[in-house]
Formats: structure tokens, sequence, C-alpha cells
């Protein structure tokens, strides 16, 4: 088997009912075999061109196409099999119930006779590393462990071309690697070729031979070997929102001093347990135990850890939108203004401006049919006038870059768009404290910054920020304390770190082995080392 | 979703002939209303259930909803169905006649008698397995059959989605109030945000299968061979007497009704 040629001369498609062509004016050519990483700001159309190459972008119907696009000299819908394509959300790319099933599916679609399908089952399963029985239920499987599925279905069909568009975007950094080396390694032993989009070029950038930049124009913007276009175009296009690793985005100021951060404390946990009531059962099954800390004012706590150790169970505990399975929780006054001291217990109403959630997946907690609507949905339920109601949606809008989408529905935006009408949302009713649920997942680079810059600000007029995230990067930018749970006990070795200086950008984030550096600062915080060792930064 | 199969003589027979045990039996006993074919039928179910190899828990649970079901059915009709015969009892609305006890027993055994083979059968396939069936065997469209089992897959998804959604509400202010309208007016709601929610999902999911080649016209193969053997036909030849005996036996004791004529 070997390796597909793409090529591409004038090739341009517009979806229908849309105004501007996703893609016009490419010319492409890669060669049998070749590694590409394709790269562009958001709206450059590599996903158009992506499901273009799968032969998946529909008809006549679906939108207007002009010049030519073929993989070794047809057109992609006329060779079915020859095109594998792996997407980015792994809950949606799994067909069947049982793991050989699955990875059966695209070989019986292709017709491949029954003595041939289960050797390839096997090889491909083995290609992608899951060395799980045929058996296995596929709802039990992790996030990596689905896009490896989903790799491994698309290598059953044997393609001369592999198409990734962000696999690893939803997955945490373990996952990433798992998938990254299963790709590699398949691909090294079949001889395919491979076309990768990823916004974030450190984890590709030495396994590729070539990267293609399209402009949102139309056309390519930069095309050649990997370290020329990185060093000719990194600048751009870092600030077109690809993470290149040479040029991070800026971190955020921090004002004020922050001697008098985390004064006042919003909320307390004391040997606080965390779980979910499962459908049709009584009591909650405890995710993470043993848990003690405080949320104060102006301070931006991390809670980080594995998957499956209960951080986003515990952020809506506190959060106020799940009872906690055991242990005290306390608003004090200073959050609760007038109500009872557990959060689970007021009004959702009440939670408003007092404390905000954004959950992981926007879509969520989109309720509105335009953006403006969305937005205005936390003031009105707030009680607030009409006038001051569109004020505070102006601010919003323009603030962070939705105006030109008020009218849109929050459906059809984009990624890095609905994550920032999710987190506006939130802000429209002014809470004293934000929980976030891993709010840089899957953002390039510039609505990262734009993000961690708004939380600074907010940080600054004093609201308390929680978030639960693996972004190594969020949390230097901006946690004061940081709670690391590890599976089973809740949070052991969880350190506390008092990162003042970071503001100042002259440290690093701290890590286990430098907790004792701890400078004295957010030095009310403590955060629980185990189930009962207090280990706070009370050093002052 | 979908329960582990535990293996057994059932378990292992083709799904299309358990379907069409089922259908059989159903389909006999629609045809009359009378506590004599329902009762034979239940009996003779009865054996064959030492072979599905449902431990009893599971086999109560799963039944529960038809052990609920069928008391409250013989309940209502004995006070409120049709009267004829000897009057037993009355008092207001409730009369209870002899005509009205049999044909509530009569409704009741039905319900059993339909629906625990029904529960049971299914309780012993696994849905992958019936869709290999009603393709290969009943030559069913592949586009149907596939395109069910991966929606069965995201139905999976709707329990942990809707906790989710109703948090999500909360954090946005309109969780709770309003009284009952609000709770019907938020439970709309949710419904909606669930579909909408489901019917992406489902396009997403509908470009990966196509993507991986699926809904093209060319033919298909099947990687598990779904094989209609001696074994199945015999099984659907046992259900075909199941329903073949609780008729004779009502025709002979003469309750045999025929609910068409």
């Amino acid at each position: 088997m070997t390796g597909a040629r793409v090529t591409a001369s004038g090739w341009g498609w517009r979806h229908a009912g849309r105004a501007r062509p996703a893609v016009s004016e490419l010319d492409l050519d890669i060669r049998p075999g070749e590694r590409v990483l394709l790269l562009g700001p958001s709206g450059a159309g590599k996903s158009t061109l992506m499901h273009a190459l799968a032969g998946v972008l529909g008809d006549d119907e679906d939108g207007d196409e002009t010049g030519e696009l073929l993989v070794d000299g047809r057109r992609p819908s006329a060779s079915r099999g020859r095109v594998g394509l792996v997407l980015q959300d792994p809950d949606s790319q799994v067909v069947l119930a049982r793991v050989g099933d699955d990875v059966a599916f695209g070989c019986e679609n292709l017709a491949v006779p029954r003595a041939e399908i289960w050797p390839r089952v096997g090889q491909a399963l083995a290609a992608v590393g899951l060395d799980l029985p045929l058996r296995h239920p596929t709802s039990a499987l992790s996030g990596g462990q689905k896009q490896r599925l989903a790799l491994a279905g698309v290598l059953a069909m044997r393609p001369g071309l592999v198409l990734l568009d962000e696999p690893t975007a939803n997955l945490d950094p373990e996952g990433v690697v798992e998938v990254r080396d299963a790709v590699l390694r398949s691909v090294e032993a079949s001889g395919a070729t491979l076309i990768v989009i990823e916004h974030r070029v450190a984890v590709w950038q030495n396994v590729v031979d070539r990267i293609v930049v399209l402009d949102p124009v139309g056309g390519i913007l930069a095309d050649g070997p990997t370290d020329s276009v990185l060093s000719a175009e990194g600048e751009r296009l870092a600030a077109a929102g690809v993470w290149i690793p040479r040029f991070p985005p800026a971190p955020p100021e921090r004002r004020g001093s922050p001697d008098t951060r985390g004064e006042e404390v919003l909320l307390s946990a004391d040997d606080l347990a965390v779980g979910r009531v499962p459908f049709a059962r009584k009591r909650a099954v405890v995710v993470a135990h043993g848990l003690d800390l405080a949320v104060a004012a102006g301070t931006a706590t991390a809670i980080t850890g594995p998957n499956g150790t209960g951080k986003s169970t515990l952020a809506l505990t506190l959060a106020g939108l799940l009872p906690p399975a055991d242990g005290r929780l306390a608003a004090t006054d200073a959050l609760a203004a007038g109500l009872g001291a557990a959060p689970h217990r007021w009004r959702s109403r009440d939670l408003l401006a007092r404390i905000g959630t954004v959950f992981q997946d926007p879509e969520h907690q989109f309720l509105a049919g335009t953006v403006r609507n969305e937005l205005a949905i936390g003031p009105r339920a707030l009680g607030l006038g009409g006038a001051e109601q569109a004020e505070r949606v102006d601010a919003l809008l323009h603030r962070l870059r939705l105006d030109h989408l008020a009218d849109a529905n929050p459906f059809t935006l984009s990624g890095g768009e609905k994550r920032r009408l999710s987190v506006a949302t939130v802000l429209a009713t002014r809470p004293r404290l934000l929980v976030l649920d891993e709010p840089t997942f899957g953002q390039d680079s510039r609505t990262w910054a734009e993000l961690v810059r708004l939380l600074a600000e907010l940080l600054d007029t004093g609201t308390a920020v929680l978030a639960v995230t693996h972004d190594e990067q969020f949390v230097t930018a901006l946690a004061d304390v940081r709670l690391t749970l590890v599976p089973g006990t809740g949070p052991a070795s969880g350190h506390s770190m008092s990162n003042r200086s970071m503001s100042n950008r002259s440290v690093s984030n701290r890590s286990v082995s430098n907790r004792s550096v701890s400078t004295p600062g957010v030095s009310t915080h403590s955060v629980t080392t185990g189930p009962r060792e207090r280990a706070g930064t009370d050093a002052s | 979703m979908t329960p582990e199969i535990r293996p057994s003589a059932i378990a292992r027979v083709n799904p299309v002939a358990k379907l069409g045990v089922a259908l059989l039996i159903s389909c006999a006993l629609m045809l009359s209303i009378d506590w004599v074919s329902a009762a034979v039928a239940l009996a003779l179910e009865a054996v064959l259930l030492a072979w599905c190899g449902l431990s009893a828990r599971q086999f109560w649970l799963r039944t529960a909803p038809v052990w609920i079901a069928a008391p409250f059915a013989v309940l209502t009709t004995v006070l409120y169905g049709q009267d004829s015969g000897a009057m037993l009892f009355s008092a207001g609305f409730v009369s209870v006649t002899e005509g009205s006890v049999s044909l509530a027993f009569a409704i009741g055994l039905r319900i059993l008698a339909i629906g625990i083979p029904g529960i049971v059968l299914l309780a012993t396939t696994d849905p992958t397995d019936l869709g290999d069936g009603l393709a290969q065997v009943l030559r069913l469209p592949a586009r149907f059959v596939l395109g069910a089992l991966a929606g069965l897959r995201l139905v999976g998804m709707f329990i942990d989605d809707w906790h989710t959604l109703a948090l999500a509400r909360r954090a946005r202010g309109v969780g709770d109030g309003g009284g009952l309208r609000g709770h019907a007016r938020r439970f709309g709601g949710l419904a909606f945000a669930l579909l909408v929610l489901s019917v992406r999902r489902g396009s997403k999911l509908a470009t990966a299968m196509e993507a991986r080649g699926f809904g093209s016209d060319e033919p298909r193969t099947w990687a598990r061979e779904s094989v209609f053997g001696v074994r199945d036909g015999l099984i659907v030849t046992i259900g075909a007497a199941i329903a073949a005996a609780a008729i004779t036996a009502a025709v002979l004791l003469g309750t045999w009704h025929f609910v068409l004529a």
C-alpha cells in the first residue's frame, strides 16, 4: 500500500447560504507519504478542506465548488476508503457498542471480505496501542482511548491518506501524546500520507515534513519545510492564534498588590466530599473527599489532576450546583450577602450575582436563539431594567469581540466564539466568584490570551476565580493557589503554592518539589496536602 | 444503557428467532381475550425461562414493569370493566360482575404472557447482534439497521446530558421558581435542549460514519455472520407450538373469544 497524492488547482468551496467562500483559489500538491501540518487562523477553511478530501462535504445542495481537488487523480467522493478522517470530538465518532465491531465498521462498508476484516481489526488496534478485548464496551473508554479507537477504525480501512482534524484538542496532556504517537507508528508502518490540523504546533512540529498555512482571504499564506515556515511566518501565525512555541501569548498583567489579595474569604470547604447521585440511586458516589480549601476574593485557584479524580464534580459542588456528599461547604457573608451558608440551597436566581459557572462544553449552557438574547438572560433573571440590561449586554459584546455576531445563533459560532460567549453570559450578572471548567480546552492562542487577560482584570477588581484545568500555561499565568487531586484519595500531595511573584513574571510555576520556596503572599489560603494535614502558606 | 448479556442457551439463539417467538405469541394472544389461552401461554413460557440465564434478581428487576402493570389492569377492569353475568358487588360507579372479573384476569394474564417473553428476549440480546440478524437474515436495509444501532448508542448519553443541562440552567439563573407552571416550562425547555444537543451530536456522528464509507450504494459486508440455524428454527417452532397450544386449549374449553368476530 502506498500513500495517496493530493492535488488542488484553483479549488474553492462556498457553503450554501454563506456569502463568502470558506476556501478559495487553493493550489496544492502533496506527495505520497508526506506528513503535512495544516495551519491557519480560525475561519481559514482548514476543516472544510479536510471534509472535502474525505468526501463528506456534500453535493451541490450543500455548497458551490470551484476548481478541482483530487486524491490520486480522482474526486474524493469517488475514492471512498482511500481517505480516512479522524475528527475532534471523541464522543461523536464511536459508532458501535463494542470495540471490535466499531473498528470493523469501516471495513464492512468497503465490502472487505469477512475473513480479512478481523485480522485487520487486530492489526489496527495493535497499531494504536489499544490492548482491549474485542467485546470491550466502547462506552467505557476514556477520551484518549476513544480517539485511538477512531484512528484504529480509520487505519483498518487501509487508507492512503490519513486526515486528522484537531484530533487531540479535547484530550488531557497524556491523551495528546497517546494519540500522536499512535498516529506516527501507524503512518510509518503503512506509508500513508498524513494531513493534520492542530492549533498546538509543539505537538506535531518535530514529526511533520511540511507546514501549509491557509490564508483566510484565499489561497495559501505559506508552504514549505517545518522550520523555514515557522521562522518566516511564526510571528504572524502566533498573532493569528496558532500556538507557536517560540511566540507564546503574553501573560497578563496583574495590578494590585498581592499582599492585599485574599483577605476576604468568600467560600470555605472543610473536609468536603464531593460526588454525584447516579441515576435511580439515593446516595452520591463520592469521587473526592477530605478536601479543605478557602476561596478568597481577588485570587485565582487552579484545580488540577488526572482525568477521573473528581475535578469537575468538585467545581460543580463549589459552584452551588451539586450538594456536598459529605463535610462542610460554607459561603461567608461576603458571598452569601444575606442568604444561608450552603450555596446549593440558594435559588437559581440568587446564584447569578454570587457564583457564576462556565461549563466545559459551552453548548450545554446556551438557552437563547441569538447571542444578544443569550447575554440578556442573566440580567433579566436578576430583574434589571431594560436600559441596564442593554448597557451590560452591549459592553460585553464589544469587550469580547462579539458585536458582529449579536444576531447570530449561539450554536453557529466557532469554537473560540462559543467559549467567549459562554464566559460573557456569566459575566453579565457580575458574580463575585467565577467557576470555570476547562476554560482553555481546545482554544487558539488568541482566545486563550483574551480569556486570561479578562480573568486577570476580573481578579484585579476583586472577583475570585476557580478553574479546573489541565493547562499548565493557564496555571502559570493566573493561579495563586493550586489544588491537585490524585486518584482515589482526593487531594493527596496537593501543593499549595503562592505565586505572587508570578504576576511579576519572574518565577515559573511551582511544582511539588519546590513548594518550600513559597514567597510570603497569599497567606490566608490553605490547601490540604492530604485528608487531614494542613499545608497552607501561612508564612508572612 | 445496554447491560451485560450473560451467556445462556437463550442468549446464543439468533435474535431474529427470539423476535419471531415474541411476535408469534403476542399475535396469538391478541386474537382473543380469555384467561385460558393467556394462562397456558404463560405456563409454557415459565418452563422456557429456565434456559434464559437471567439471575432471579435480574429477572424481577427487568420484568418489574409488567408485574406492576398487570395487577393495576386487573383491578381497574374488575371495578370498571364491561359487566356481564351475575352481579357480585356494586357501589356507585363500581360494579363487580362475573364477566368483569373474568375479563380482568384475561387481561392481567395477557399482559404477563406477552410482556415477560418480550422483556426476557430483549434482556438476553445484544442490540448489535439483533442488528446483524435484521440485516442479514431478514435483509432489512443496512442504512436503516446501522442508523438505528448508532442512534441507540446516543440514547445512552441522554441521562448524563439531561443532568448537565439541568445544572447549566440552574447556573444561568433559570433553574427554579414559577411553581408548577415553571416546572412544566423548564421540563419542556430541557427536553428541547436535549433534542437540539442530540441532533447536533447525531449529525456529527453521521459525518464520522460517512467518512468511514457508510451510506454509499455499494454493497457492504458484515464482520459478524448472523446464521439462522436448525436450533433457531427449533426455537421458532417452539414459539409457534406455544401459540398453538394456547389457542387450542382455549377453543377446547370454550373460552376462545375472537376479538375480530
